[in-house]
């Protein structure tokens, strides 16, 4: 407790005072010495360093407490120096220089706890507020906004003085704001101006940050703070919404990859792949595989092996596609519920298999950076990841189009789907297509494996999660209409999320699939029914 | 009527299975009783309960074949209604349980006590009375599936279209018992049980009379599916497996027909979960898993569709060789099961019986052979359309 | 004619089969003893339960090595439940009566225990379920080794509220929907209201086996951690769902300095299938840690991972109560100078083994046993750096004191009580127990 008290009032003081005088105390600590010290020290005295450092005000312990709140700063056991190591670059944590430990180093990191990080990204916030670096600046703010101290009342001025950048000064400017709202002897004229200039800086947290000061705050500020709330509520009311509908797209496009493949392989064929969830499964080993190999071998690419998986990805599972075309489902042409039971005991062996080679526990991908964090668009949160999969699935979508619709290929298995003896009649190889089609279903479901990566897990379990609800998007959407999966999944997914806050995650998966029964009564050949002789029974 | 109706049943196939079955009714609870453990031909109580556990699946896949085998329908919810019949035992036998529950309450079972619920759901009441349990055994599956075909079957839900909803049925109702909030137990399911009838469920003469009744109720499906096979009724469902419009065409209610055997069908899968979940100790959500029901149409098809005996067959066969590989092999059930799966559809679309009568019946005579495929139905095979027809009667070439 | 005769002699051969099938195996030799191995190998289950399998596998072969018990060399017999619950009901009959195991080490799942229990009960054998539960549970035949609510949950909402993890006041409680996270729920529900946490800041929210799409509900976390308050989400979401949903949490940006996760289903094993970076700092409730320094624990990793032919193995904290429970039983056999499960049963309590964290477990009463508790935090290498630990061993609690129901209930299976459900306010033994 004194220790807490301690620092809190070293840190303030170490604030208050204006640079010069910061400087000045330079000599009192011997930095170097507390750097190393920070080695041996247990998490209590970790915390009294980072104190005494964020002190010193000295920019020279800024990377060393970047360092060590990301977990980057190490131990030397048998030199007992503290050194940053990132990647494979060892350097000195003060003067930035490479470090040669020789080959005896023994590294250890020098472990944080949550308490410790953000005292330290309180500690960073005060020091880089007048960094050269706009990014930095703005993070500095945002630090001071979810930690307001009127102590950093004369720091923040002169900062918003000297600030160039419209957008770190608002936020800046919120920073302070909340530091007057929540400060006790602000005026009330004050606090009431303060209010609107945190609705315009303080983005998604206004509310969050409005609510917690509403119950401090005089009788006389409440009225501002009450109206500014319903205000942001409303706003966020339709947010919520358009929110929702971003989530049901995204679970929708996921859907979309998962049941495409599926649409082709049964709506042109008329075969019930049981085993299309193990080649979405087998994708996403593959992907796994050859993460494997580029980092191992070539870790520079690391970033862009999903991409570099997605045609192994195809062509692997494409190739096991063809290949149980031609060993099984030849045979049962005409007997789709057949296809049902063979595919759904190849999808057995196959998880088994799968089960047997990497064992039964998750496998690792790891995402990208480009497709880590989110980015908020206008009051919408969209995950990077997320958002590649849409953009993906799009893709996908359009490209299968253009395949039917353009290639000879395509000419040749809608005439199949169509009618098959005339098709066969008129010289198409039917059996030729047939494989084709196979393989470029199953080489889809391979692409919807490296997408599903980056979202569930890679066990031998993956695929099956996921084919129920890809023949209920099919079914649902219509057999043999493209269009049909497309509109489905969408519909699907986006009816999901809506259902999901009033019904909740279970009983609103049930009363979709409730939903999806009482359809087919009504359309028993789905959504976009194909017409013609074919579909007469 | 019905005497006639029984006539035609009891022919000579029957009355050997029935025969069989009421036999074993009676031969396995005299071996487990009067010859004492050891001696040469004594049954033990642990593999009387096993056995009673493979008849109540046979008696499922006898129901899943009266749908599919006989009238075309190829149910991928069947476990659904097994289980339904599951629960309503397991309900009755939670109430038995009465004051004997670890917290001691006379009402409410164990689960819903450390969950806090103060009183019994409504749903839960009149399960403490064996015959109303009974009664739902059998009305709660019949009632979903009459309600279900209704619809379906009226809206011309057909093929794969139909499997497809049965599975996305079966999958509902998982999701459903899956939650606590449901009142039956959660992901737990009802267990330990104590009393059935005043009986106590772990004791070896009731495990015997549990196995007797179990291979009655069996013999006794065998009868009613042979009674409703050989008749008129039983000829338009083979018709409407067979070539559906065209039966349509000639002026039968298709829909009724088939509401009918799906309807009956459930019925009896209700029944076997009922005498099932007894012998097991336990009724849980995995019951309805879509897999399960997949399971359910392999034994159907290893032992031989649209027969009675096919897949009594299929359904001991294969759940023997489940409990041998699980305990033996444990890494390669899942494999040797696969491997079934495509065996059988590749290679004995007509199951193990359909095998026999390939090799001892090919000396016998013409006229047991089916007729050859109609034209219209020869164009459909061509077309590669039609889901589930006939396959079951003819060989019929690849492609 | 022929035809119907060939039907029923396949009938009848096909039945003969299954009854002497199974019989086989009883006629192996009978100077070894046996120990029944009852894990999923296959199914949903088996992700988590294989490693188990092989830890048991291990354990045996070293006391093996050691010269088995009361000179008798151990013979694992290990059979697959395949994720399906009646089959382990019928498997463990088949493993006691067949096969005549004098113990068995084995499930994972609260319904496989409630499925086996009666056979077990039954057959009065024994079985060491090595697994955190729910509680609310003692039976004469059953060893719980693994952690009752207040060995886990409590303790790490203690941690949580405390000044060094963060002063948190706003709960969120999200489990999977069964029976482990609801009755972990409700006592914690019952325990934050009982510290004075208005129910408004408390948001319970289930969701269903596997779920992978966690977009509405991390959204609704981050919305609710909004409030002002420090929140923290207390997680009994179950295997296969933790991936996508700390995934999710990343990606939105929810950092645990501000609102950290604490999982009691989440450990090593979980999250060697997982990308931890973006996770580090978010916290793990257990009795044992791989990164726990001590010398009994580093041997402990080594054999293991020189038994599993890996050294990038991680071991967990079920292997850990597997090892305790299976040590505890050795150590009962070996005094009571018999496998007889009554004989086992009356000198197994009060036994004390070392724990690989550096303290004792000793068997209570109760059946459950001693055990530090551990707050971890992820780590960016998939491992926990210790930032919490209780100072004392703490007795596992087989009724819950923050159910009104179970208040007044406690289990002691020595004499006089010899009872699973002691009522202290009636003096008397309720429902089941002899």
């Amino acid at each position: 407790m004194l220790t807490q008290i301690l620092r809190l009032a070293l840190l303030t003081l170490s604030l208050l005072l204006p640079t010069q005088m910061v400087r000045a105390q330079d000599a009192a600590v011997d930095i170097p010495a507390q750097v190393t010290a920070l080695g041996e020290a247990s998490l209590r005295e970790l915390g009294a360093i980072v104190t005494t450092l964020a002190s010193t005000g000295d920019p020279s312990v800024v990377p060393v407490l970047t360092a060590l709140g990301e977990g980057n700063l190490y131990l030397d056991e048998t030199s007992g120096a503290v050194v940053i190591q990132r990647g494979s670059s060892i350097t000195d944590p003060l003067t930035g220089e490479a470090v040669d430990l020789g080959a005896d180093a023994d590294l250890s990191r020098i472990r944080v706890n949550n308490g410790l990080r953000r005292d330290i990204s309180a500690a960073l916030s005060g020091m880089t507020l007048m960094s050269d670096n706009p990014g930095t600046r703005l993070s500095a703010a945002q630090g001071f906004l979810a930690k307001p101290d009127a102590a950093n009342l004369p720091l923040l001025d002169e900062a918003i003085a000297a600030e160039t950048e419209a957008n770190v000064r608002s936020a800046m400017q919120a920073a302070r704001a909340v530091t007057i709202l929540t400060s006790e002897d602000a005026s009330v004229e004050d606090k009431n101006a303060a209010v609107p200039q945190i609705v315009s800086g303080a983005g998604r947290n206004a509310i969050t940050i409005l609510t917690g000061a509403l119950a401090n705050a005089p009788d006389e500020v409440k009225p501002t703070i009450q109206s500014a709330i319903s205000g942001l509520e409303q706003g966020r009311a339709v947010w919520g919404a358009l929110q929702n509908v971003w989530f049901g797209v995204s679970l929708g496009s996921v859907l979309l990859l998962a049941a495409i493949g599926l649409a082709i392989t049964f709506g042109v064929m008329g075969v019930i792949n049981m085993a299309h969830g193990e080649m979405v499964m087998l994708g996403a080993y593959t992907t796994f595989l050859v993460q494997l190999v580029i980092r191992q071998n070539f870790p520079g690419l690391l970033d862009y092996s999903l991409l570099i998986a997605l045609p192994v990805a195809f062509l692997v599972t494409g190739a096991i596609g063809v290949g149980i075309e031609r060993g099984i489902i030849r045979w049962l042409y005409g007997r789709p519920l057949e296809t049902l039971l063979a595919t759904w005991g190849l999808s057995l062996i196959l998880q088994q298999t799968v089960r047997s080679i990497f064992g039964p526990t998750n496998q690792m991908v790891i995402a990208p950076t480009w497709m880590s964090g989110s980015t908020d668009f206008f009051g919408l949160a969209i995950t990077y990841n997320r958002f590649w999969i849409v953009i993906f699935a799009l893709i996908v979508f359009f490209m299968l189009l253009l395949i039917l619709n353009r290639t000879p290929l395509g000419l040749q298995m809608r005439a199949v789907t169509q009618n098959r003896r005339m098709a066969s009649a008129m010289g198409i190889r039917t059996p030729f297509v047939d494989a084709m089609t196979f393989g470029l279903g199953s080489g889809i479901a391979g692409l919807a494996g490296v997408a599903l990566t980056q979202i569930d897990n890679i066990s031998p379990n993956l695929g099956q999660n996921y084919i129920i609800d890809s023949f209920m998007v099919v079914v649902f959407g219509g057999v043999g209409n493209l269009w049909g999966t497309f509109v489905g999944a969408l519909t699907l997914g986006v009816a999901n999320k809506f259902l999901e806050p009033y019904a909740g995650a279970v009983l609103g998966k049930i009363l979709i699939l409730v939903l999806i029964i009482l359809f087919i009564q009504r359309r028993p050949r789905g959504l976009f029914a194909l017409k013609g002789r074919a579909i007469e029974q | 009527m019905l005497t006639q109706a029984l006539f035609r049943a009891l022919d000579k196939k029957a009355v050997w299975v029935i025969g069989i079955f009421l036999a074993v009714a009676v031969l396995v609870p005299m071996a487990n009783l009067l010859i004492p453990p050891g001696q040469f031909g004594h049954v033990p109580t642990y593999l009387v309960s096993l056995l009673g556990k493979y008849l109540s699946y046979a008696i499922l896949a006898l129901a899943l074949d009266l749908v599919w085998g006989y009238c075309g329908i190829l149910s991928l919810g069947h476990s659904a209604f097994f289980a339904l019949g599951g629960y309503a035992m397991g309900m009755y036998l939670m109430r038995q349980i009465g004051t004997r529950g670890v917290y001691g309450n006379p009402t409410l079972p164990d689960f819903m006590v450390f969950l806090n619920w103060k009183e019994l759901p409504w749903y839960w009441m009149g399960f403490d009375n064996f015959w109303f349990a009974m009664a739902m055994v059998v009305l709660v599956p019949g009632l979903l599936a009459f309600i279900f075909g209704f619809f379906a079957f009226r809206s011309r839900v057909t093929g794969v279209y139909l499997s497809i909803i049965t599975q996305a049925m079966t999958f509902a109702l998982l999701l459903a018992f899956f939650r606590n909030d449901m009142g039956f137990g959660g992901n737990n399911g009802l267990t330990d049980f104590k009393d059935i009838l005043g009986a106590p469920v772990q004791a070896q003469s009731t495990r015997v009379i549990l196995f007797a009744a179990t291979a009655i109720a069996l013999a006794l499906s065998v009868l009613v599916c042979s009674m409703i096979v050989n008749s008129k009724l039983g000829k338009v469902m083979v018709a409407v497996r067979d070539a559906e419009s065209r039966t349509r065409f000639i002026g039968y209610r298709v829909e009724y027909v088939k509401l009918f055997a799906f309807t009956v069908s459930a019925i009896m899968a209700g029944i076997a979960g009922a005498l099932y979940v007894p012998q097991v100790g336990i009724i849980n959500p995995g019951e309805f898993e879509p897999g399960n029901s997949i399971e359910v149409v392999i034994w159907t098809a290893v032992g031989g569709r649209g027969t009675l005996i096919g897949p009594i067959i299929g359904a001991i066969v294969v759940n023997l060789g489940k409990s041998w590989f699980t305990s033996a092999l444990p890494e390669f059930w899942l494999f040797a099961l696969g491997a079934l799966f495509i065996f059988v559809t590749l290679f004995l679309p007509k199951g193990i019986v359909g095998l026999w009568k390939q090799i001892f019946g090919a000396r016998r005579k013409k006229a047991e052979e089916p007729a050859a495929p109609t034209p219209a139905q020869s164009a459909d095979i061509e077309r590669g359309e039609d889901p589930s027809t006939f396959d079951s009667v003819q060989p019929r070439p690849a492609e | 004619m022929n035809f119907t005769r060939a039907k029923s002699a396949l009938l009848a051969a096909a039945l003969a089969g299954s009854i002497s099938l199974p019989m086989v195996p009883a006629m192996a030799q009978e100077d070894t003893i046996k120990v029944g191995i009852l894990h999923s190998l296959s199914g949903t289950m088996a992700i988590s339960e294989t490693t188990l399998k092989d830890t048991m596998l291990f354990l045996i072969e070293q006391q093996n090595a050691k010269g088995g018990v009361l000179g008798k060399q151990l013979e694992p017999v290990v059979v697959d439940i395949a994720s399906d619950w009646p089959l382990a009901a019928e498997l463990a009959r088949q493993l006691i009566e067949v096969d005549g195991v004098d113990v068995v080490f084995g499930c994972w799942t609260s319904v496989c225990r409630k499925s086996v229990l009666p056979v077990f009960e039954e057959l009065n054998s024994l079985l060491f379920y090595p697994v955190q539960y729910e509680g609310e549970e003692s039976q004469r035949n059953v060893f719980y080794t693994g952690a009752s609510p207040n060995q886990q949950a409590i303790p790490a909402v203690d941690y949580l509220m405390s000044e060094d993890g963060g002063s948190v006041e706003r709960w969120v409680l999200a489990g999977t929907d069964y029976v482990y996270p609801q009755t972990t729920n409700k006592i914690l529900e019952q325990y934050l209201l009982d510290k004075g946490v208005a129910p408004e800041d408390i948001m319970i929210n289930y969701t269903p086996f596997g779920h992978s799409d966690w977009q509405t509900i991390v959204s609704d976390i981050k919305t609710f951690g909004s409030a002002g308050k420090k929140t923290a989400v207390v997680s009994t979401i179950n295997g296969d769902a933790n991936v996508p949903f700390y995934r999710e949490l990343g990606n939105q940006g929810i950092k645990a300095e501000d609102i950290p996760v604490v999982a009691f289903s989440v450990g090593e094993e979980e999250l060697s299938g997982f990308d931890t970076t973006p996770l580090v700092g978010h916290l793990a409730a257990w009795n044992y840690f791989m990164s726990v320094d001590t010398p009994e624990n580093e041997a402990f990793i080594a054999d293991w991972q020189k038994f599993i032919g890996s050294d990038t193995r991680v071991t967990n904290d079920p292997m850990e109560a597997h090892m305790i429970g299976f040590n505890l039983w050795v150590a009962a056999v070996e005094k009571a100078g018999s496998t007889e499960a009554d004989a086992v049963i009356d000198n197994i309590v009060g036994l004390e083994t070392p724990n690989l964290t550096g303290g004792i477990a000793k068997m209570l009463p109760n059946h459950h046993i001693t055990k530090p508790v551990l707050i971890g935090e992820i780590q960016d290498d998939g491992q926990f750096f210790v930032v919490w630990e209780t100072e004392d061993l703490v007795p596992g609690d087989a009724w819950s004191d923050y159910l009104p129901e179970s208040k007044m209930l406690e289990a002691d299976w020595t004499a006089p009580i010899n009872c699973g459900n002691y009522n202290t306010e009636t003096k008397t033994c309720g429902g089941s127990a002899q």
